[in-house]
């Protein structure tokens, strides 16, 4: 066992321990001692995998990249071949993703130590917070499905958890079941994923696997399925005789006749839609806002939401051999990040407004997925994850400061009081909206977000496939709508005269140290992540750095296409961020009545917008009253039909017969000995008489 | 006699047990029973555990067929023969496991005829030990009968206010089933002039090498066997005894019935419907299918809306049970393994759920949701852990009820997309009624003042929640150890059904 191994074993178990035991000693261990561990092992974990993933950036890597390795911890299952380990794979994808987790959960603990400092149940909360990071580094370093999916309902059990962590609140408690089920209906089609995949990969008779170069035939391990996909092997699905090469397997699924791989993609990636809270199921998101603002910083933002660009990533194996799963995703990816950009222009409340923005941003991650961008997918979620939580926990200085003040019509003018917030807050806006100077080859000047953002913008614009242009169109639009509703963010709640009442404003102040700290450390990540890490995840390197973890088929060229686009598409983001800025000016500084009494007058367009385009209004009517109904009907239908035809019927043709209730009572018992016997008695009767035979 | 004795034993011990306390009550009266039962019921339920463990010990998992067999001549071509596979052993432990909890827990919550319940419950584990054990159909018949004596006594005896109600429904139901079932028996035993279970199962005359029951024929004996198992098990719409029983039963009669009793219902479907009857088993696949989907989806559904805690667990039952019946319906290895798996992990689930129910209803003798509310405030130890469990009641991976699920799931979408996209709907309401119960319970306010001064949980329900606690996650964790033990037994049943 190397150290690297050890390390990563370290790394994924620390957090999971520091769970169990601040879970369950919290009395003995008392706050302080709770929090003291916890923090101090994710911290450990954090510097760590910050070793593993320089090593794996900056280290030689020979000529053919970085290649994955697999530790074995245990076998789970072994049923056919529905076999899987509990395992950690090192690659660079799942390497990229521990950084990404462990430092930001790691800041989060700390930040969380001054957040959370009234908290009578601050020992919980940590045990919650490191228990989270367990489960997401058992999903990014996964070996197969099945401990991936371990992972993901994990993350979803810590996120109900921790929204529903001020368990007293009504609506804390709704949140949470809301999206405990919301990514179920998720799960659903995750499940069903597997299902398939498991139905199709089963091996043919007579091939001999190894020479695909798969060790152990499992359906459901990574190593043989993206073998399987990418070689093109043939397999027997079930029920099937002949061996059939996995690209042409057609199957039915319910009342379609459809392509296997299409199938699984579209079925995953289902599952990807609830976790990483995209179109249609994006409801669950906002309202996970009701959680400590730390938590969201973590989960909401940097972390859980991001699992689903992660599988798709994970599995660009199976997303270069689908055309209808991968346009899927380009589709649904583009809208949603064009929607949750409206979305966020209406919304008041402070984390509101940047969990719209998560949500948009993950629609970015998702279109250049799909296009086949992987690289340039995981680049922006590597970079947004820093400078979305500065953001987050920016806000929670802010609310921190406000008394719980979440509203921003009830703030302005907070510069000069919380200049350190302000500061953080602004280097987290400038990462988003993507400022930097474009057009220049080989001089990286600009934010995180304008080098992931931009590879993504001019990555679809590249692309050949036939939803790229709607990807860049929205995706263009966004990047206006994100300047704007950022900025609009920044004035109302920095700048101005202040709308807050006097003993809030007068009180307002900068965060403690302990969480100061942190958001500089996230700043630091905000400006860096970017220009940093450019060339290794985006550019000359790339190839070399993602090794055999990201595949991408043959045709696809879009990583090496996006160098070629015209200068106005390269200028575009830039103009984009610019005119945001402007018009946020004119409404919120200039004329700040304007939005004012626009939202006050109302009109159709601002009420579609702040009630979120009404899709919870629809879904309440169609899915929670639905259910309910059709419960209370079937409830009925128990009580009624069956047990009227069955049990009660007889009784009251007994009732009759027997002439009254109490004969009724007296006798079960008996009744019952008497038939038993009466059975035993025929029973051997029949056996006697045919005895001779 | 010859062979092993270690499953008499086993079978045996309890009810030794409970003539012991029989023995006292004779000679020595009500008192003296009822304070010498306490020790003899813990003693005698533990002692079987341990034997049946040595019997585990004893037992090669990776041999096919019965081992350990035990065999006694009898009448007719009835035997006394008793012996156990891996699907039988592993709920032979599942029960002489439990039965000592549900034993702990009922000396401190039964008070009335503390004897007497103690001479039911021990009969009633000799009886369920013997079903498991049982190779031959008569002795089968026996056992399986015999156990709804004990328990319509103990629900109708110790039961709530509607205990009347409720333990004539259960008679009702499974009379239906036993006669059906009986009349099959008498049936087979005259055809093929024996009930030996091993020489049924392989469905050929011994003497003339024919087909023991042409497929017309097993169709009416396949109807018969599964009017008795769908009761048992139970399965829409024979189910609706199943919620009165529970809420009239006593906490820990509430645990045998679901963590013991439904199982039955399984275990004979793998035992004699595959086997004995694979044409007609194949033949009415669709059928069960579309069953298990609808005990799945519409259980869940009436568990949503119920405002009795043991009403909701018992509608997740049926549920639950819906996936036993849609993998060993989908005639294949992770189908079966999942519906053997799903079976002993349910067992501990909604034993442990019940026992939970019981912790909050001996204190507040009421089962109201609507009463609690806030719970986590006084009984933070207790919230814990009933999380646990709710989280392993709706297929959380890392607890045994993933496992289950999802393999019944994987093997139901082999044999048809619709049932395993029907039975994933079920894991969405799973989680809505599950974590809105939890809600309404356990979390928000306080504010119903009879639940001010309320205790968390003692040291003996801390012990019996905490075993089920680790159980339920050591075999997520590590399901092997039960694979392992079913695997073979499981590629039998496949062999004997044609797959």
């Amino acid at each position: 066992m190397t150290f690297q191994d050890i390390a990563a074993i370290f790394i994924v178990l620390a957090p999971g321990l520091a769970a169990v035991i601040a879970g369950l000693g919290q009395r003995v261990l008392g706050d302080k001692g709770s929090m003291a561990l916890t923090t101090t092992l994710v911290v450990s974990a954090a510097a760590l995998a910050g070793y593993l993933f320089f090593d794996q950036v900056f280290g030689s890597h020979g000529e053919a990249g970085n290649h994955a390795h697999t530790i074995i911890l245990s076998r789970w299952f072994n049923v056919g071949t529905f076999i899987a380990d509990w395992a950690i794979r090192l690659d660079s994808l799942s390497v990229t993703m521990l950084f990404v987790v462990t430092s930001v959960s790691a800041l989060v603990h700390i930040y969380s130590i001054g957040y959370m400092h009234e908290d009578p149940h601050r020992a919980r909360f940590f045990a919650y917070l490191s228990l989270f990071t367990f489960a997401m580094l058992m999903l990014v370093t996964a070996d197969n499905f099945l401990q991936l999916f371990f992972g993901w309902e994990g993350v979803g059990l810590a996120s109900y958890l921790l929204i529903g962590f001020w368990y007293k609140k009504p609506s804390a408690n709704d949140a949470a079941i809301k999206a405990f089920v919301v990514n179920r209906v998720g799960d659903f089609g995750f499940a069903l994923g597997i299902m398939a995949l498991v139905f199709m990969i089963q091996p043919a008779a007579g091939v001999d696997y190894s020479k695909f170069h798969i060790a152990e035939f499992s359906s459901i391990k990574f190593d043989t399925v993206f073998a399987v996909i990418a070689q093109n092997a043939p397999v027997t699905p079930v029920g099937m005789i002949d061996a059939i090469p996995i690209q042409d397997v057609t199957f039915d699924f319910l009342w379609l006749h459809v392509w296997g791989l299409e199938a699984a993609g579209v079925l995953l990636f289902i599952g990807a839609m609830g976790k990483s809270a995209q179109f249609f199921l994006h409801t669950w998101l906002p309202d996970a806002m009701e959680g400590p603002t730390p938590v969201s910083a973590l989960i909401h933002a940097a972390t859980m939401v991001t699992a689903g660009v992660f599988l798709v990533c994970r599995c660009s194996y199976l997303y270069e051999h689908t055309v209808v799963a991968a346009n899927m995703i380009t589709i649904i990816g583009a809208v949603t990040c064009f929607f949750a950009a409206t979305v966020g222009l209406a919304q008041n409340d402070i984390k509101r407004v940047v969990a719209y923005s998560t949500c948009s941003q993950l629609g970015y991650m998702f279109f250049a997925a799909g296009l086949g961008a992987y690289q340039a997918s995981m680049f922006h979620l590597f970079t947004h994850a820093f400078f979305k939580a500065l953001l987050f926990l920016s806000a929670g200085a802010v609310i921190h400061g406000m008394h719980h003040e979440q509203d921003m019509r009830n703030m302005g003018g907070l510069r000069k009081k919380m200049p350190l917030t302000w500061a953080m807050m602004l280097i987290g806006t400038l990462a988003l909206t993507g400022v930097g100077i474009p057009g220049i080859e080989g001089l990286n000047l600009g934010f995180a977000g304008f080098f992931s953002k931009d590879a993504i913008i001019e990555s679809s614009f590249a692309s050949h496939d036939a939803f790229a242009p709607l990807a860049f169109w929205l995706s263009i639009g966004a990047a206006f709508l994100t300047s704007f509703y950022s900025w609009r963010l920044m004035f109302m709640t920095f700048e101005g005269k202040t709308r807050a009442d006097h003993h809030t404003y007068d009180h307002a102040h900068d965060p403690p140290m302990v969480m100061a700290v942190p958001l500089l450390l996230l700043a630091v990540g905000a400006v860096l992540a970017g220009g940093v890490f450019y060339n290794a995840m985006v550019d000359h390197h790339q190839a070399a750095f993602w090794g055999d973890a990201i595949f991408t088929g043959a045709g696809n060229e879009v990583l090496h296409a996006r160098h070629e686009v015209p200068m106005w598409v390269k200028l575009a983001p830039a103009i984009c961020w610019v005119s945001g800025l402007f018009f946020a000016i004119i409404f919120y500084l200039v004329f700040p009545s304007v939005p004012r009494r626009m939202a006050r007058n109302g009109g159709p367009m601002h009420s579609f917008l702040s009630h979120k385009w009404y899709f919870d209004e629809i879904y309440h009517f169609i899915f929670v009253k639905g259910a309910a109904g059709l419960g209370d009907l079937l409830w009925k239908a128990d009580k009624k039909i069956i047990d009227g035809v069955g049990p009660d019927g007889v009784t009251s043709v007994a009732r009759v017969g027997a002439g009254g209730l109490s004969k009724l009572h007296t006798g079960y018992i008996f009744h019952y000995a008497f038939v038993i016997l009466l059975s035993a008695v025929i029973f051997v009767a029949f056996v006697l008489l045919n005895q001779g035979r | 006699m010859t062979g092993s004795m270690i499953l008499t034993v086993t079978i045996f011990l309890p009810m030794v047990g409970a003539l012991l306390i029989l023995a006292l009550r004779i000679v020595g009266g009500a008192a003296l029973a009822a304070s010498a039962s306490k020790p003899i019921a813990i003693l005698s339920s533990v002692a079987t555990l341990v034997v049946s463990l040595i019997a585990l010990s004893q037992f090669d998992a990776s041999k096919a067929g019965y081992q350990l067999v035990d065999f006694a001549p009898w009448f007719g071509g009835s035997s006394y023969k008793l012996g156990v596979d891996g699907l039988a052993i592993s709920l032979v432990i599942l029960t002489t496991a439990l039965m000592p909890l549900c034993i702990l827990q009922s000396i401190k919550s039964i008070e009335d005829r503390i004897g007497e319940y103690l001479i039911a419950f021990l009969l009633l584990e000799t009886l369920m030990i013997g079903v498991f054990c049982a190779m031959d159909l008569v002795l089968f018949y026996v056992f399986f009968e015999g156990g709804l004596i004990p328990m319509f006594l103990i629900i109708g005896v110790w039961g709530g206010k509607n205990k009347l109600y409720a333990a004539f429904k259960f008679f009702l139901y499974t009379l239906l089933g036993s006669l059906l079932l009986l009349a099959a028996l008498v049936y087979m035993s005259i055809v093929a002039g024996t009930t030996d279970i091993p020489t049924l199962q392989e469905g050929i005359n011994p003497q003339t090498g024919a087909l023991l029951f042409p497929p017309e024929v097993q169709t009416w004996l396949w109807l018969a066997f599964f009017a008795s198992f769908a009761v048992k098990l139970p399965m829409w719409p024979v189910h609706t005894w199943l919620p009165d029983a529970h809420v009239e039963a006593p906490t820990a009669g509430s645990v045998v019935l679901a963590a013991v009793l439904l199982k039955m219902g399984g275990y004979g479907f793998l035992r004699f419907s595959l086997p004995m009857f694979p044409e007609a088993s194949h033949l009415f696949q669709p059928l069960m299918f579309g069953l298990s989907v609808i005990a799945i989806v519409y259980a869940s559904l009436v568990a949503f809306r119920q405002t009795d805690i043991k009403k909701l667990v018992a509608y997740s039952s049926v549920a639950h049970m819906g996936f036993v019946t849609l993998g060993i319906f989908s005639f294949n290895e992770a189908g079966i393994q999942g519906a053997i798996f799903q079976m002993i992990s349910h067992g501990i689930i909604s034993g442990a759920l019940f026992f939970s129910v019981g912790v909050i209803y001996d204190r507040m003798h009421t089962r109201e949701i609507a009463f609690y509310g806030g719970l986590v405030h006084r009984m933070p130890v207790y919230a814990a852990l009933f999380m646990l469990f709710s989280m392993a009641n709706v297929g959380l991976p890392g607890t045994s009820g993933f496992v289950g699920e999802i393999l019944t799931m994987v093997g139901g979408f082999q044999a048809s997309t619709w049932a395993a996209a029907g039975a994933a709907l079920g894991v969405i309401l799973s989680a809505v009624y599950m974590l809105t119960l939890y809600r309404r319970t356990v979390f928000g306010e306080m504010t119903n003042e009879k639940l001010f001064d309320i205790n968390d949980l003692t040291g003996l329900e801390f012990f019996i929640l905490g075993l089920l606690a680790i159980s339920a996650l050591g075999l997520g964790v590590f399901p092997s150890m039960i694979f392992d033990l079913t695997k073979a037994s499981a590629m039998e049943v496949l062999r004997m059904v044609g797959q």
